[in-house]
C-alpha cells in the first residue's frame, strides 16, 4: 500500500531533497569564505537578471533538456543509461559530417539532416551496449562508461587525424559554412519585436528540445510502445507473460535514449560553436543523470530540472567570474542532486512515510 | 513452575517457549495482534493458518529477523530479549526458513560454520565442523556429502543441511516453515522421522504450515492462526481436520465445489511430446503427452518445481519448447516468431499466471492500465501508435462491476489491492476475451477465502461455455474439488492421469512422488 | 628493442599499474561484498588531492597519506550511507561520488592554495622517494638479472611495494580467514549472513571502508609518488579502467594483478608509439591504445572471452523479506 500521498511523492520529496542540496551547497560557499546568500543574487542576477544571462540559462538547458530526456527514457525501461556523454559526442560527430560534406541552401533543411544525423549517430553508440544488454546480458551501466572513454578516443581520433583542417593545430574540424548557422533567440524573438540578447548562444534548438519534451511524453504515455517500455522497466517476467519482447524493448529504448542525448549537438555544435571541437560536451550528458533524477524522469519534470541546471550553470560561470568560487562549485551542486534525490531517496522518504502514517493512524482514530 | 501446561507429562518442567502479547505491524498492516503461546519441551508443536494468516512473521520475531512492537518472549522460563538472529541462536533457537539461507556457491561444510566459526581462520574451523558433521549424521540419520557445493544438491539435501546449521550451533528450538513446500511426499515423510528422532532427544520443534494432514501426523499440540490472531490452541489428539479447518478460516469450509459433472467435446489442446530445456540447460520438460478437451478442466498437480511453471511458460508463450502443440487442430510455435505471449492470445489462449504480482500485474500501473496488460495492441485498445485510454477506462470499470473488484475505483494502483481483488482483475481480464483455452497457474495462492469460491465458480462458469481449461496448483485439494481430470506431473514427466471422480489425495500423492503407474 | 628499453617499459609498466592494481582491489573488496562502486574514480581523485595538500602543507608525506586515506574513507562512508543505510542506488551513489570529488577537490585546492585548483609541487618530505633495494647497486652490472633487479624491481615507492603485497594478503584474507567467508557471503547471499546471527549492515560497512583505505592509497601515490603534487582531474580515468580490471579479473585477486599489469603495460606503449611499431611494424594510434582497456572489458562482458559473473547479490541492498 502506498502510505505517501501521490503530490507528495511528486513534490514533495523532490523538494526536499533539493533543500538539502542547497542548504549542503550553501555550507560549502561558507567553508571557502564567501557569502551564500551573496552568491546566490549574484548567480540570480547573472543567469536572469538580463537577456544575455537568460540566453546562455536557456542554452544550458537546451543541452540538459535532451541528455535528461534520454536518461529519462532509459529509466522507464530500468536501464542506466550513463552514456549520455559519448552519445552526445558521437552526435556532434553526425552533426558535423552533415554540415561539413553538403552544401546545405538554408538552414532549415540542413537543421533537419543535422538533427536526423545526430540522433542516428547517438543512437548508433548507444545500440551497441543496447544489443550487449539484451543478448548477452553485459551490464549496461559498465558498457556505456566503456563507451564514453572510446568515444573520447574516437573523437579525438578523427579530429586529429582526419577532420581536422590542413595546417590546423587545433583538434577541431573547420567551421560550418554560414548558410547552416542557427538562427539563436535574438532572431527569432526579433520577428515579434522582443529585444533579445545577441551575444547569448541560445537557439532554435531549444524550441525544438520543448517538442522532444512534448514528443517524450506522449510517447511514454499515450502510445503502446510506450506502454510497453514502462511495463517492461516495471517488471521483466510480466513483460514476457504480456508478450512484450525483452530484447526489443531494451534496443529501441536505448535508440531513443542514445538519440536524444546525440541531439543534443545540433545545440552545442551547430548552434553555438559552429564547428566540432574536442570536449563540446563538456559534461552535458552527466548532468543529464542529475535532471532526470530530479525530474523524476518525467517530461515536465525534466524541463523544470533543465532551467534549474540551466540557471546553475550560467549562474555559476557568473560566480566564478566575479568571485574566487571556482566553476567546479556547479559540479559539487549537481553531485548533492544526484545524491538527495537518486541515492539517498530513501532517506527522505523513510520519515516522510512516518509522518503519513501517523496522520492516517491520528485520522483513522 | 507452571500449574497449566498443556501435555500432562510436561506439567512440573517450564515451557521451552512461550510468548506472551507479540504484536507487530508492517506499515499500515496488522501481521501480529496480541499473540500467547507456550510450547513445552520435547514436543512438535504445530502452528497452522492460511497464507497470510501472519505464521512466518510470528516465527521470524522468535528468530530476531524482525523486532515486536509489543510482547514478551521467555525461553525456558525466562524472559528473554532477541533482537537479532544472534540472540536467537545464543538462546538456543534455530530456524529452517521456508526459502533457505544457503549461500549456493559455497560447500555444505562452509555454509554450516558460516556465522559460526572458531576463531578467526577458516581452517581449524572447518576441521572441526567436518568432525561434529559425522557425529551429528550418526546421531539423527542425517548424511550429506560436506563437500558438496550447495547449487549442486537437490533441495531435499538442501534442507538437510539447514537443520544441521542449526544443530551445529547447538539448538534446542527448532523452527520449521513449510518445510514440506517443495519436498514429495516421501522426502516429506523421511523429513518427519527425522523430527521425531530430534524429538526424542528432548528438541522442541514448531512446524509451521498450512497442510492440514501434516499436522495430524506430525504434531503433540497445535496452534491456529487467523488474520494476525491466534485462535485456539489443542492438543492434536484432541482435534479433527474438520475442526482446525474451521478454525483456521472463521466458518466451515466448502471442501467441494459446486458443479455438475462436466461435458467433453472436441480436443482443443492436443500435446504431443513437449520438452523445455531452462537456461541453465537443465531438461524441466520431458517429453510431455496432454490432452484437453473443450469443456473440461484438467488439473495439473505436483510438488512444485515438478515442470508445471513451464508447461505453463511455454503454452504461454514465453519459454521455448520443442515438439508438437496443436490449438484447434492448428500447430503453436514454440519457439522463434509466433512464439510469444501477444500471439498466444490473438490465437485464442488466455493466462492466469502462477505468480500474479511478478507476472500477471505491473503492480506500480493503475488497475485501468493492468486491464490492458497483454492485449494493449488488439484493435480495441489501439489506434496506429496511440493507446485509446479512454476506452481501456470504461472497460475496466465493467470488468470491477462484473468481477465484484473493491474497491471499484479504476485510478488505483494494483499494489493497493488485496491478493483476492488483484487476482480478480487478471481473472476478468483473461476471461473475457473468451478465450478457446485458458491456462490458470494456482488461482487461489494468497487469495481470501471468500474470493476463492468466487474464483472457482467463475472457473466452473468459464467451462461450463464450452471453453477447456489447463489448471495447475500445487494444491491438491483444490485440484480435486475443481479439475474433471487430474494428471500429475513428476520430473518434468506426466506420471499418470485418474479421473478425479476415481481417485483420491493417497493415490495421488504416490504418484507425485514419482512412484507407481 | 633492445633489452634495456624492454626493462624501462616494464619499469614504467609496473609504475602505472599501482594505482589501478590498489583501486582494482579496492573495488573487489566492496563488490565482493554486495556493493558496486563505480565511486572508485571520486575516492582516488579525493585521496589524490588531500594526500598532496596536506603534504605540502605539513612537509610530511606519510600524514598526507593518512590524510588521503581518511578523504577516501569519508566517501566510502557516504556510499555505505546510501547503500546500505538508505538502501539506495548504488550506481547513482557512485556516479555522485565522483561528482562531488571532482568538484571539490578543485574548490577546496583553490580555497587553500589559489593556484588554479592545484597543489603546490611537492619537494623533499613532501614525496615518496624511490627505495633502492639491497645490493641493487652492487647486483646492477649481472647481466640479464642485474638490470631486471636494479631497475625493474628495485627503485619504486614503498606504496608500489604496499600494493604489490596486497594481493596475496587480500587472497588470503579472502580464502582463508573467517572475514573473508563472511564477505564473500554476504556478496551472494546476504540473507544466510543474516541468519546466521552475522550483521549484513556491519560487514558491507567493513567492505566499503576497506575499499577506501585502499582507493586512499591509490590516490595518495597518483599525486605524491607518481607525481609530485596535485592537478585538476588527475585520476583520469583511472577508477574506471580499475573497474574494467575488475571485471576483467572476474572479481579474483590475483588475476586482479594480471589485469592491471595488462592495462598499465597498455599506459606504458601509449607513451612510447615508436616502440609498438618497432616490435609489430605498425604505426598504432595513441587514441586507440588509451581505449584498449575499455574495449577489452566490453568484450569480456559481451561474454565472448569466458563469462564474467559477479557477485550474485551485488548491486541489490538488503532488504529483510516479508
Amino acid at each position: 500500500m502506498d502510505v505517501v500521498p501521490k503530490w507528495a511523492e511528486v513534490i514533495l520529496v523532490p523538494l526536499i531533497s533539493l533543500i538539502l542540496a542547497a542548504l549542503l551547497s550553501a555550507l560549502v560557499i561558507l567553508a571557502i569564505g564567501e557569502d551564500p546568500i551573496a552568491a546566490v543574487n549574484l548567480m540570480i542576477t547573472g543567469a536572469l537578471g538580463s537577456t544575455y544571462g537568460w540566453g546562455y540559462t536557456l542554452y544550458y538547458a537546451t543541452n540538459f533538456l535532451f541528455t535528461g530526456l534520454a536518461v529519462s527514457v532509459a529509466f522507464h525501461a530500468g536501464l542506466f543509461n550513463i552514456g549520455g556523454e559519448g552519445q552526445a559526442m558521437l552526435g556532434g560527430l553526425g552533426v558535423a559530417l552533415a554540415c561539413l560534406l553538403i552544401p546545405w541552401p538554408h538552414w532549415t533543411i540542413a537543421l533537419l539532416a543535422a538533427t536526423v544525423m545526430a540522433g542516428l549517430f547517438g543512437a548508433a553508440w548507444a545500440a551497441i551496449p543496447a544489443f550487449l544488454q539484451a543478448k548477452r546480458g553485459s551490464h549496461i551501466v559498465i558498457t556505456t562508461i566503456m563507451f564514453n572513454f572510446i568515444a573520447a578516443a574516437v573523437l579525438n581520433y578523427v579530429l586529429v587525424n582526419l577532420m581536422r583542417p590542413a595546417g590546423s593545430m587545433d583538434p577541431a574540424t573547420a567551421r560550418f559554412p554560414e548558410a547552416v548557422h542557427l538562427p539563436t533567440l535574438h532572431d527569432i524573438l526579433g520577428l515579434v519585436g522582443i529585444e533579445f540578447s545577441r551575444a547569448a548562444p541560445a537557439n532554435v534548438t531549444f524550441l525544438i528540445a520543448i517538442l522532444a519534451c512534448v514528443l517524450v511524453w506522449l510517447l511514454m504515455w499515450r502510445t503502446w510502445l510506450g506502454y510497453e517500455i514502462r511495463s517492461y522497466g516495471k517488471s521483466e517476467p510480466a513483460a514476457r507473460y504480456a508478450g512484450i519482447s525483452p530484447v526489443a524493448i531494451t534496443m529501441i529504448a536505448m535508440l531513443i535514449s542514445g538519440a536524444l542525448a546525440g541531439m543534443m549537438a545540433i545545440n552545442n555544435v551547430m548552434g553555438e560553436a559552429e564547428r566540432l571541437v574536442l570536449n563540446a560536451v563538456e559534461g552535458a550528458g552527466f548532468i543529464g543523470i542529475a535532471v532526470a533524477l530530479m525530474g523524476r524522469s518525467h517530461p515536465f519534470g525534466v524541463f523544470l530540472a533543465a532551467i534549474l541546471f540551466g540557471f546553475l550553470y550560467q549562474g555559476g560561470a557568473e560566480l566564478a567570474l566575479w568571485t574566487s568560487i571556482p566553476r567546479e562549485l556547479i559540479v559539487v551542486i549537481q553531485a548533492l542532486v544526484i545524491l538527495f534525490t537518486g541515492a539517498l531517496d530513501n532517506m527522505v522518504r523513510m520519515p516522510l512515510e512516518r509522518i503519513f502514517l501517523m496522520l492516517r493512524r491520528r485520522r483513522d482514530a | 513452575m507452571s500449574a497449566d501446561g498443556i501435555a500432562g507429562r510436561q506439567e512440573t518442567a517450564a515451557p521451552a517457549i512461550e510468548l506472551k502479547g507479540i504484536s507487530k505491524a508492517f506499515g499500515p498492516v496488522q501481521a501480529n495482534k496480541d499473540i500467547s503461546i507456550r510450547v513445552m519441551p520435547g514436543t512438535i508443536h504445530g502452528i497452522i493458518g492460511e497464507n497470510g494468516a501472519g505464521k512466518s512473521t510470528l516465527m521470524s520475531i522468535l528468530y530476531g529477523f524482525y523486532k515486536a512492537d509489543k510482547g514478551e518472549i521467555f525461553i525456558s522460563g525466562r524472559k528473554t530479549d532477541i533482537p537479532d538472529s544472534q540472540a536467537a541462536i545464543s538462546a538456543g533457537i534455530g530456524m529452517v526458513f521456508q526459502h533457505f539461507k544457503l549461500v549456493e556457491n559455497f560447500t555444505v561444510l562452509e555454509n554450516i560454520i558460516l556465522g559460526a566459526e572458531d576463531g578467526g581462520l577458516l581452517r581449524p574451523s572447518l576441521a572441526k565442523a567436518r568432525r561434529s558433521l559425522v557425529e551429528l549424521a550418526e546421531e539423527y540419520g542425517l548424511n550429506v556429502n560436506p563437500d558438496a557445493l550447495i547449487e549442486e544438491i537437490g533441495v531435499g539435501m538442501q534442507q538437510r543441511v539447514e537443520i544441521l546449521k542449526a544443530l551445529y550451533r547447538r539448538a534446542d528450538i527448532l523452527i520449521l516453515d513449510e518445510p514440506t513446500g517443495v519436498l514429495t511426499p516421501a522426502e516429506a515423510d523421511q523429513l518427519f522421522r527425522i523430527l521425531g528422532r530430534l524429538r526424542e532427544e528432548g528438541k522442541t520443534i514448531i512446524l509451521i504450515t498450512h497442510k492440514l494432514r501434516e499436522i495430524m501426523e506430525a504434531t503433540d499440540t497445535v496452534s491456529v492462526m487467523r488474520r494476525g490472531e491466534m485462535t485456539a490452541t489443542v492438543k492434536t489428539s484432541e482435534t479433527s481436520p474438520a475442526e482446525l479447518a474451521e478454525l483456521m478460516v472463521g466458518r466451515k469450509v466448502l471442501l467441494r465445489v459446486d458443479k455438475k459433472p462436466a461435458t467433453p467435446g472436441d480436443v482443443v489442446l492436443d500435446i504431443k511430446g513437449l520438452r523445455v530445456v531452462d537456461d541453465q540447460k537443465v531438461e524441466r520438460l520431458k517429453g510431455i503427452d496432454l490432452q484437453v478437451r473443450a469443456g473440461e478442466i484438467l488439473g495439473i498437480a505436483g510438488v512444485a518445481g515438478n515442470g508445471q511453471s513451464e508447461l505453463l511458460e511455454v503454452l504461454g508463450g514465453y519459454a521455448d519448447g520443442t515438439g508438437e502443440v496443436m490449438l484447434n487442430g492448428h500447430p503453436l510455435a514454440l519457439s522463434g516468431t509466433g512464439a510469444d505471449g501477444r500471439s498466444r492470445r490473438t490465437q485464442g489462449i488466455g493466462h492466469v499466471p502462477e505468480d500474479r504480482q511478478r507476472e500477471g500485474l505491473i503492480m506500480d500501473f493503475a488497475a485501468w492500465e493492468n486491464t490492458a496488460f497483454g492485449y494493449h495492441r488488439s484493435d480495441a485498445y489501439k489506434s496506429g501508435l496511440l493507446l485509446n485510454n479512454a476506452a481501456i477506462r470504461s472497460d475496466t470499470e465493467g470488468k470491477m462491476a462484473r468481477f465484484d473488484v473493491r474497491p471499484p475505483d479504476p485510478s488505483l494502483a494494483a499494489k493497493s489491492f488485496s491478493g483476492g481483488n488483484q487476482q480478480k482483475i487478471v481473472l476478468a481480464r483473461e476471461i473475457e476475451r473468451n478465450p478457446d483455452l485458458l491456462l490458470v497457474g494456482q488461482p487461489t495462492r494468497g487469495v481470501d477465502i471468500g474470493a476463492i469460491e468466487f474464483i472457482h465458480q467463475q472457473i466452473v462458469a468459464l467451462r461450463d461455455q464450452g471453453k477447456a481449461i489447463l489448471l495447475v496448483s500445487v494444491e491438491l485439494e483444490e485440484i480435486l474439488a475443481l479439475a474433471d481430470r487430474v494428471a500429475v506431473m513428476f520430473d518434468g514427466h506426466i506420471m499418470g492421469e485418474r479421473l478425479s471422480s476415481e481417485t483420491d489425495e493417497k493415490e495421488l500423492g504416490l504418484l507425485m512422488a514419482g512412484v507407481g503407474s | 628493442m633492445d633489452f634495456l628499453t624492454l626493462i624501462q617499459l616494464l619499469d614504467s609498466t609496473v609504475r602505472l599499474a599501482t594505482p589501478l592494481l590498489l583501486a582494482c582491489l579496492a573495488g573487489l573488496f566492496s563488490e565482493r561484498a554486495g556493493i558496486f562502486d563505480i565511486g572508485l574514480e571520486g575516492k582516488m581523485l579525493a585521496a589524490a588531492f588531500f594526500s598532496a595538500a596536506i603534504a605540502a602543507l605539513t612537509g610530511s608525506v606519510w600524514l598526507g597519506l593518512l590524510a588521503g586515506i581518511a578523504a577516501s574513507m569519508s566517501l566510502s562512508l557516504l556510499h555505505g550511507l546510501a547503500s546500505i543505510t538508505f538502501r539506495g542506488n548504488q550506481l547513482i551513489s557512485g556516479v555522485a561520488i565522483n561528482f562531488l570529488a571532482a568538484g571539490l577537490t578543485v574548490l577546496i585546492a583553490q580555497d587553500w592554495f589559489q593556484q588554479g585548483g592545484r597543489t603546490p609541487s611537492l619537494m623533499g618530505g613532501g614525496r615518496f622517494e624511490p627505495i633502492t633495494l639491497p645490493f641493487a647497486e652492487a647486483l646492477a652490472q649481472v647481466p640479464l638479472l642485474g638490470p631486471i633487479y636494479s631497475e625493474l624491481i628495485s627503485g619504486h615507492s614503498i606504496l608500489v611495494y604496499i600494493a604489490f603485497a596486497t594481493v596475496p594478503l587480500t587472497w588470503w584474507v579472502l580464502y582463508r580467514t573467517r572475514f573473508g567467508l563472511r564477505l564473500r557471503a554476504v556478496g551472494e547471499n546476504p540473507a544466510a549472513v543474516d541468519t546466521a546471527g552475522v550483521s549484513v549492515v556491519a560487514l558491507r560497512y567493513a567492505a566499503v571502508l576497506i575499499c577506501g583505505v585502499l582507493c586512499g592509497i591509490a590516490g595518495a601515490y597518483l599525486s605524491t609518488a607518481l607525481q609530485a603534487g596535485f592537478v585538476k582531474d588527475m585520476s583520469a580515468g583511472r577508477g574506471f579502467i580499475a573497474l574494467a580490471a575488475l571485471i576483467f579479473a572476474k572479481w579474483r585477486p590475483w588475476y586482479a594483478l594480471y589485469a592491471t599489469l595488462l592495462f598499465g603495460l597498455f599506459g606504458a606503449l601509449e607513451t612510447r608509439p615508436d616502440v609498438i611499431e618497432a616490435v609489430i611494424g605498425i604505426r598504432v594510434q595513441g587514441q586507440l591504445l588509451g581505449a584498449l582497456p575499455y574495449i577489452m572489458t566490453v568484450i569480456i562482458l559481451a561474454g565472448f572471452v569466458g563469462k564474467a559473473i559477479p557477485p550474485r547479490a551485488g548491486g541489490t541492498p538488503y532488504v529483510k523479506e516479508r
